[in-house]
This record gives structure tokens, C-alpha cells and sequence, in this order.
């Protein structure tokens, strides 16, 4: 188990840059997410770490150790691939073995460290089968299998569950988290998915177009984003542009120009967000977090959109000067319609501050 | 886990140097080293030499000439044969294709496997089977004349339509496969739009049909074109001697080998043009994505009387697809020397074959061949295989020229490569180790793997194309190095490309027969050399039993490689 460090570290292919200024401290055990868009250098700072590109600048360690240009053969790494990247030509056992016949391991100890690992990620009975007569989600576990086996002092996956269908995609998850935290292996995983991001990760880094956005836990990446970016991409988010009234102690009055007035916490907003009286910022509110009903910050609008879920109700609803997301948990209670009105509360404490 | 100790030597010299980005030339260099040694270089003497030692420009001169007008009468009969030759192919090819991808009819099954026979005749043999079955003295005129008792044969195959049918023959596969590859691409809802908007069949044709055939029908043309102006065997055994590949024959057999270099510098200078057409129509060309689950419906041949015509075309069809290779079974089994005016040999025996292998004599020349195929072969392999994976896999400058020069000895005629080589190999040189390399064994396998240089590269190539590049990456990141990568992951995913590639060269080095008679030595005649030295000397028997040994050995090739395709198919995922 290792931890990982990027230093300033830069790719750039030709005149494209891949990624820049990067700057990650991954700690030994953790289970470490790139979560971004497509095309916005996940892959490519993985392959960094796997050493199948080097960086144009900056420096990776692996705990005290530059490993910046050292080959991929001898970093000890495991990775799972998109594709699996499977030996075709080998059975299940052959390829789960392939990494411990390279370290020259006995027989006797390959054929029980492989039998354990098949154990591990449950293909008991597929020891011999080809690789072509394996259903995508146990070609993803001997993908598993063989880069666990090896006992890697890090383990990378990049997007393992992208050609899995969705039910499978659940399962997995929950498989590949079971077998993390019992390892205890450092894990880098790349997905652009985050609601897989936040549910297996111990922290999160949120790129886009080659730069970091924001490194931190679920929780923190959710509920206080650094930015507007952060809060869109992360879950569903109104980000509402307002004005800065009056700054009182904790308590923070913002409006907007059609007179819509809300207050919040002065703790509640980012450190980019530029708290002064006068100032033009951005508001970010969960649709989950908005209350029918009497209470703080009472609003009243227009409904112009319902949904019906199951678990919730959605509503859209057209307040002066713009149209909020509304997401009211499903009671059983009466279904309003288009056009009806309907009161909103906003607690305070769930408004939250951003810069740009 | 094993921990490599802490590595300070990481920074070693060694390890500097292969991850500079010019390392990769330093890894590509031999292949761009035998290219030039034994492409470039041989052209390039060759081209030296047309001029001659001290005359300037005179070879040329005469080569123009209107006084002497051989070499310009070679030329035009050369471009003339294969423009013919081309139109020919064109008509036999696109229609048979059509008749079997769009028609069902009584035979459609046999004949469609029998159309590709012309493809298992080696060059010379395949002359050799017409002119027994259409000659002069040949079986087909000679039996009518039989049968009606004539005066005369009522026809008989030589000069240059002899030739031309015997280019038909054997070329018009190239145009079979094009286009029925491309009729299978062809989306039969294209058609029956067309038709629901009230097109008349004929209108159908020209406006749909053709326009979507035309990419394949002109790279077919083209490739044939080129293998027409390259052929030397039919025009030899024909007796056209105007031609340009019997032009150098002839200059190189008189000894003067300064024309013999100015007229296949003129030829090469064809051949590659063409070369380059061809490559730039093929980029040019937008390969139409082939809808995939459409399986064009055929349709059936319906009336009564159609059935009859279809029936007794195809009849036609598998019994001149078949004659020659009957033929050369027949005569295999002659008594040598037995057979003069009378339609069928008249004795029988199975002697031939037994001394292939028992006489010392006739074995000879089969072992030369093999010894000098597997010899060419094995620098096939090794070349193939590094150049196709720099190809692949690599990130160099000069790919583009890596890939033609290794194209160019391919579209070249056999006959040049020939005169090539002895311009080059005649005297001592570098590239020769400091040896003579004409009248050695080595000239040989040189030539071989000179003319066969694509094929284990292409094959190679196509198959790392189907490799997924992140398999390598798996087992790099699983702790094997690159050489380890190489022999347990790629070599094996891509033996079977490889095999194919290895037995289509191995059984073309065996029956190579247009260089070999420019540049064999009598301690090392080759099997195609003694094919044609025995018909010479009458001896038809032995000269064909050579010959269906050639036959079998090919098909013998096809099959495995048929078979290791549709294993590849199956494995891949
Ligand atoms: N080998 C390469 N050569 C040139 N450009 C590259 C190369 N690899 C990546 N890039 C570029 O670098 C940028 C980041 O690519 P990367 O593959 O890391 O994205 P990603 O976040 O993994 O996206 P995805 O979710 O689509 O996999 C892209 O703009 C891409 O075009
Ligand atoms: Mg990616």
C-alpha cells in the first residue's frame, strides 16, 4: 500500500494539452476518484500513474519515490481497463496467473494465489473457461482478479463499469468497493459518473479540460463546491445570479433584480466566492432542498412542469426573474398541476455562495 | 509483493537512451537499412547502367528510336495486351460475380468455389495446361479435328491472344473479388427505391449499380493493368517477343546488359506510376460502410428454359474451370516421349511421381526450391513482422515512406527485380558482405524475398490492427517487459496473420519462375527453371508431375489459411 503524489505535473501531446498543473496527494489505502466530463484528461493522468505516458513536467511519486519516468513493467501497479483488455488466447486461470509467472513465483504457490483470488472476486467455477465464454460482467471480474493477484501497492480502474448494464453496473459497484476496503489497496478509479463517484469513493477530484477543479469528500464536493462548474456537474443544482444586500455577522441577504430576496450563511460559501457588499455572486440550491410550505425564505410561484417518479415529485416552478427545480419527496399527498401556485421555503442554511 | 530495491540507478546511461524519443530510429533503422540495401540500391545501379559505361543518354535514344522500332513495338504491345487484357478480365470477372451473388440457379454452389481455381495455378504451370489443351498440337483442336475429320486444326491458341486468353484466365479473380465484395455491400433497398420511384431495370444499372461498383471495378483494373505489363510467362511460351518483360529477357540473353538496364528502368518507371495511382485512388476512394445483417437476396432463376441455359453455362463453366488441372493430372501420368500426334497420350504410368522423390535428379530441383523458399521465407517472417509492428504500434517519421518502399518491390515486374539485382550483385559489395552474390545460392532467396516482401507484412500488420493496443499495456502494467509483452501476448494473438502470411510467401518462392530464370545458377535450378527446361526436352510427364506437386502444395496453403482465418474470427473478442 503506497500513497501517490502528482507534482505540478503537465501533459501536453503536440500542441493539445492533456492536463495541467496538476497537483494530487493521494494517501496510502484510499479510494481516490477522477470524476469530470468526457475528454478532460482522466485517462490520460491515470496513464501517467500506470507510467504509459510520461509527463511533460512535473514529478510522480509513488510514498518517497520519483517514479516520474520509471517503466510500467516495474511499478507494481494493477489496472483494469475500459475494454478488460483480457488475454484472448488464455483461459481465465492463464490470465489471472500471467502476473505471477512474470515475478517467477513457484507453481504450486501461482495455482493457490489464483485459486484464492478467483475465490475472491467469486469465479469459482470458471477456472478453465475461455475468455469469449464469459459474460461482460465476469470478464470484468477476472479483469479484477488478474490485476488484485499480483498484490498490487495500487490499483488503478479506469471507468471498469462503463460496459456493464445498469443492474450489473450496481452489483459491481458494490463488489469492487467490498474488495477495496478489504485489501486496504490504494485505488485510483476514473469515472464519469457521479453518482458512482459518490457512492464508493473516500475522496473526489473534479477535473475539467485538463485542469483540477476541486479535490475533497463526497460530502464536501456536494454540498460546498468551489465553484459553479462543480455544482452543476455534481447532482442537480438552481444556481441563481444575485446581488450581495448586506453582510450581518453570519447572516448574508442577497437579491436578484426582479426583487427576489433570500438570506443565508456567511459560512456557507466558497472561498472563490467574493463575499463583500455590492458584489454580484452565484447561489447555489439543491432541488432536493426546498420545502413546500411555510418557513425561512418564503417564496411563491407558478408551476410550469410536474414529474412524477415514484420517490419524488418535480416540479418546476417560475419565481420573479427565474424558474426553480423543486424536488418534494413523495408522501402521497395531493399532485399539484400546471399553473397551479405553490409556496416554497428555502432554508438558510441550504443556500450556498459560489464566484464563477 | 516483491519490492524492486529502491532504484538510483534509474538514471543509467542505458536507460537514458532508449526513452529518448530518437531511440525509435535507432530500433528502425535495419528495416529502413535493407530497403535501401536491397531495393533501392539495385534500382538505383540498374539505373546507372542504362545509361551505360560511357554512351550518355544513347540507350535511351535507341530505346526511342524510330529506326530500329523493336523496343517502342514492345512497349505499345505490352500497353496493348494489357488494356485488352483488363477489358477482358473487367467483363468475365464483374459478370460472374454477379451471376453468383445475385442469382440462384442449378450449380451456383460448385461453380462458386470452383471460380477461384485460377487463383491455385503458379504462373508458368497454368501456361503450360493451356497450350496442352488449346495449342497448336493441343488436346481441344486436335480432338475436333478427330472428330470431324478436318484437314487442319479448326484453331488454336498462340501469339497475342493467347496470351490475352490466357491473362483472362487467370486474372479476372482480381476483378471477381472486388466485385463481389462489393455487391455484398451493396444495400438491396438502394435498388428497390430506385425502382419504387419507377426506374426501368436499365436505368437501374446505370445510375445505381454501376456508380457503386465503380471504386472496386477501377482498383481491380488498375492492379490488373499492372500485372499484365509485368507478365513474362505467357508472352515466353506464346513466342510474342515484343513485349517488354521478353525485351529484357532477350537483351539479358544476348549479353547486353546496359539495354536490359534502360528498358526495365523504362518498365519500373511504369509499374511504379501505376503503383502510385493506385494508392492515391484508394485514399481518395470512401470505402462504403457495408450495412451489416443485409445478406443480398437472390433471385431465383425461374422458366423452364432459363433453367436449361443456366444449367448447361454452369456445366461449361466447371469444365473449363477445371480442364487445365485435369489436364496436367493426364499428362503426369504419360510415358515420356509417348506422345506426338495422337489427341490423348497414349501410354500410362505412375513413374513420374515415384522419381520426384527417388531420383536424385528430378528430386534435385524440389529440394533447391524448398531449401531457397524457406531461406527467403524466414527473412520474410523476421522483416515482416518487425516492419508491421513499427507500423502499428510505433510513432516514427517516414512511416508513409516505409510503407511504399516495401509496396514498391511488389508492384515491380519480376523480370526487373531480376535485372535489378544483377546490376547490383554482379560485383562485390557491402550489401553483399563483400561477395559476388550472382551465380551463388544466395542470389536466389534474395530475389524470392525481394518479390515477397508485403505479403507476411501485410498480413502481419492487419492482424496487429485487431489487437486491442491496451492488451500490451495489461501485460506491461502486470510487470512483463517488452519482449515478454511481444512473445507471450502478441506474437501468439497475431501467429495466425503471420502463418498466413508465411505460407502465401513460402508457395509463391516456390514456384517463382519470371526472376529465377534471369538469374539461376545450374547448381541451384529451382523447380520452376526445371519445369520449363523438362518441357523442352518433351518430357511432359515428369514437367507435369512437377507441376500438380506445385498445384497440391498451393492448395494445401489455402485450405490451412482458410481455416486459421475462421479460427481468428472466432477468438477475437
Ligand atoms: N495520445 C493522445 N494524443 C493526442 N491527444 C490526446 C491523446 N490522449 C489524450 N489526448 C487529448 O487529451 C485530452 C484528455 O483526454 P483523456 O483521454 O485523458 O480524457 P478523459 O477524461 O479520459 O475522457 P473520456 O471520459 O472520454 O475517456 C483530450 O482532449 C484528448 O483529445
Ligand atoms: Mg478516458
Amino acid at each position: 500500500m503506497k500513497g501517490v503524489r502528482l507534482q505540478d505535473i503537465t501533459k501536453t501531446f503536440g500542441k493539445v494539452h492533456g492536463v495541467k498543473e496538476l497537483n494530487i496527494d493521494i494517501q496510502p489505502g484510499e479510494f481516490f476518484t477522477f470524476l469530470g466530463p468526457s475528454g478532460c484528461g482522466k485517462t490520460t493522468t491515470l496513464r501517467m500513474i500506470a507510467g504509459f505516458y510520461y509527463p511533460t513536467d512535473g514529478k510522480i511519486f509513488f510514498d518517497e519515490r520519483d517514479v516520474t519516468r520509471l517503466q510500467p513493467n516495474k511499478r507494481d501497479i494493477g489496472m483494469v481497463f475500459q475494454n478488460y483488455a483480457l488475454f484472448p488466447h488464455m483461459t481465465v486461470n492463464e490470465n489471472i496467473a500471467f502476473g505471477l509467472e512474470v515475478r517467477k513465483f513457484s507453481k504450486q504457490a501461482i495455482s493457490e494465489k489464483v485459486d484464492e483470488v478467483r475465490g475472491l472476486v467469486r469465479l469459482e467455477q470458471y477456472g478453465e473457461r475461455k475468455i469469449n465464454e464469459l459474460s461482460g460482467g465476469q470478464q470484468q471480474r477476472v479483469a479484477l482478479a488478474r490485476a488484485l493477484v499480483i498484490k498490487p501497492d495500487i490499483l488503478l480502474l479506469d471507468e471498469p463499469l462503463s460496459n456493464l448494464d445498469a443492474k450489473l453496473r450496481e452489483e459491481t459497484r458494490i463488489e469492487i468497493k467490498r474488495l477495496q476496503a478489504e485489501l486496504g489497496v490504494t485505488t485510483v478509479y476514473v469515472t464519469h459518473d457521479q453518482t458512482e463517484a459518490m457512492a464508493m469513493s473516500d475522496r473526489i477530484m473534479v477535473m475539467e479540460n485538463g485542469y483540477v477543479q476541486q479535490i475533497g469528500t463526497p460530502q464536501e464536493i456536494y454540498n460546498r463546491p468551489v465553484n459553479r462548474f462543480v455544482s452543476s456537474f455534481i447532482g442537480e443544482s438552481n444556481t441563481l445570479e444575485m446581488t450581495v444586500m448586506s453582510i450581518d455577522g453570519e447572516k448574508v441577504i442577497v437579491r436578484n433584480e426582479h426583487g427576489v430576496k433570500l438570506s443565508g450563511l456567511l459560512s456557507n460559501s466558497s472561498p472563490l466566492a467574493p463575499m463583500n457588499k455590492g458584489e454580484t455572486i452565484h447561489v447555489s440550491i439543491r432541488p432536493e432542498s426546498i420545502l413546500q410550505g411555510d418557513g425561512e425564505n418564503t417564496l411563491t410561484g407558478e408551476i410550469t412542469f410536474v414529474e412524477f417518479t415514484g420517490l419524488s415529485v418535480n416540479y418546476s416552478v417560475k419565481v420573479p426573474g427565474v424558474t426553480l427545480k423543486v424536488m418534494i419527496i413523495n408522501t402521497g399527498g395531493k399532485l399539484l398541476q400546471i399553473g397551479d401556485s405553490i409556496q416554497l421555503s428555502i432554508p438558510s442554511r441550504s443556500l450556498y455562495f459560489l464566484g464563477e | 509483493m516483491k519490492k524492486q530495491p529502491f532504484q538510483s540507478s534509474q538514471d543509467s546511461l542505458w536507460a537514458r537512451i532508449t526513452r529518448s524519443p530518437s531511440f525509435i530510429y535507432v530500433l528502425i533503422s535495419p528495416l529502413f537499412l535493407i530497403l535501401f540495401g536491397y531495393v533501392i540500391f539495385p534500382f538505383y545501379q540498374s539505373f546507372i547502367q542504362s545509361f551505360g559505361s560511357e554512351t550518355g543518354l544513347n540507350n535511351y535514344k535507341k530505346f526511342f528510336s524510330l529506326e530500329s522500332t523493336a523496343n517502342l513495338e514492345a512497349l505499345w504491345t505490352s500497353v496493348y495486351i494489357s488494356v485488352i487484357s483488363v477489358i477482358t478480365c473487367a467483363i468475365v470477372g464483374v459478370l460472374m460475380a454477379f451471376l453468383l451473388e445475385r442469382y440462384d440457379f442449378p450449380g451456383r454452389r460448385v461453380l462458386s468455389i470452383l471460380v477461384l481455381v485460377p487463383m491455385a495455378l503458379p504462373p508458368l504451370v497454368g501456361v503450360l495446361s493451356f497450350t496442352f489443351l488449346y495449342g497448336e498440337s493441343g488436346i481441344i483442336p486436335r480432338g475436333i479435328q478427330h472428330l470431324f475429320n478436318l484437314e487442319q486444326v479448326p484453331f488454336k491458341l498462340k501469339g497475342v491472344w493467347g496470351v490475352i486468353v490466357v491473362h483472362t484466365f487467370t486474372m479476372y479473380t482480381y476483378f471477381y473479388l472486388t466485385a463481389s465484395a462489393a455487391i455484398k455491400g451493396l444495400d438491396p433497398s438502394l435498388e428497390e427505391a430506385a425502382t419504387n420511384l419507377g426506374a426501368s431495370r436499365l436505368r437501374i444499372w446505370r445510375k445505381v449499380i454501376l456508380p457503386m461498383l465503380t471504386p472496386s471495378i477501377v482498383a481491380a483494373a488498375l492492379l490488373v493493368f499492372m500485372i499484365s505489363m509485368a507478365s513474362y510467362t505467357a508472352p515466353l511460351i506464346f513466342g510474342v517477343e515484343r513485349t517488354m518483360t521478353m525485351q529484357i529477357y532477350l537483351s539479358r540473353t544476348n549479353g547486353n546488359l546496359d539495354m536490359a538496364a534502360t528498358q526495365s528502368t523504362i518498365l519500373s518507371f511504369v509499374s511504379i506510376s501505376f503503383l502510385i495511382i493506385m494508392r492515391w485512388y484508394q485514399n481518395k476512394r470512401n470505402y462504403q460502410n457495408l450495412s451489416k445483417g443485409i445478406s443480398v437476396h437472390r433471385s431465383e432463376v425461374k422458366s423452364k428454359a432459363m433453367k436449361v441455359v443456366s444449367i448447361v453455362l454452369s456445366v461449361a463453366g466447371v469444365i473449363i474451370l477445371l480442364l487445365p488441372i485435369l489436364t496436367l493430372i493426364l499428362i503426369s501420368l504419360s510415358v515420356d516421349g509417348t506422345w506426338t500426334t495422337q489427341v490423348l497420350p497414349p501410354a500410362y504410368t505412375f513413374d513420374h511421381y515415384i522419381s520426384l522423390f527417388t531420383d536424385e535428379r528430378t528430386w534435385r530441383p524440389i529440394w533447391n526450391s524448398l531449401q531457397m523458399g524457406f531461406v527467403a521465407t524466414l527473412g520474410n517472417i523476421i522483416f515482416g513482422v518487425a516492419a508491421a509492428y513499427a507500423m502499428v504500434r510505433l510513432n516514427f517519421k517516414g512511416k508513409t515512406l516505409l510503407d511504399i518502399l516495401i509496396m514498391v518491390p511488389w508492384a515491380l515486374p519480376g523480370t526487373v527485380v531480376a535485372v535489378n539485382l544483377i546490376a547490383a550483385f554482379s560485383e562485390e559489395n557491402i550489401f553483399a558482405f563483400n561477395q559476388v552474390l550472382i551465380g551463388t545460392f544466395w542470389i536466389l532467396p534474395l530475389a524470392y524475398f525481394i518479390r515477397h516482401l508485403p505479403l507476411v507484412f501485410r498480413s502481419t500488420s492487419a492482424s496487429l490492427m485487431q489487437m486491442d493496443q491496451s492488451i500490451e499495456e495489461a501485460s506491461r502494467s502486470l510487470g512483463a517487459g517488452w519482449w515478454m509483452t511481444f512473445r507471450k501476448i502478441v506474437l501468439p494473438l497475431t501467429l495466425t496473420g503471420i502463418l498466413a502470411g508465411t505460407l502465401l510467401a513460402f508457395v509463391q518462392s516456390i514456384g517463382e519462375f519470371v526472376a529465377s530464370i534471369l538469374i539461376y545458377s545450374t547448381s541451384t535450378m529451382p523447380l520452376s527453371v526445371a519445369i520449363f527446361q523438362k518441357m523442352y526436352a518433351f518430357k511432359f510427364g515428369t514437367a507435369c508431375a512437377y507441376g500438380v506437386l506445385q498445384i497440391v502444395l498451393i492448395l494445401i496453403v489455402l485450405t490451412i489459411s482458410e481455416r486459421l482465418s475462421k479460427g481468428t474470427a472466432g477468438s477475437a473478442i
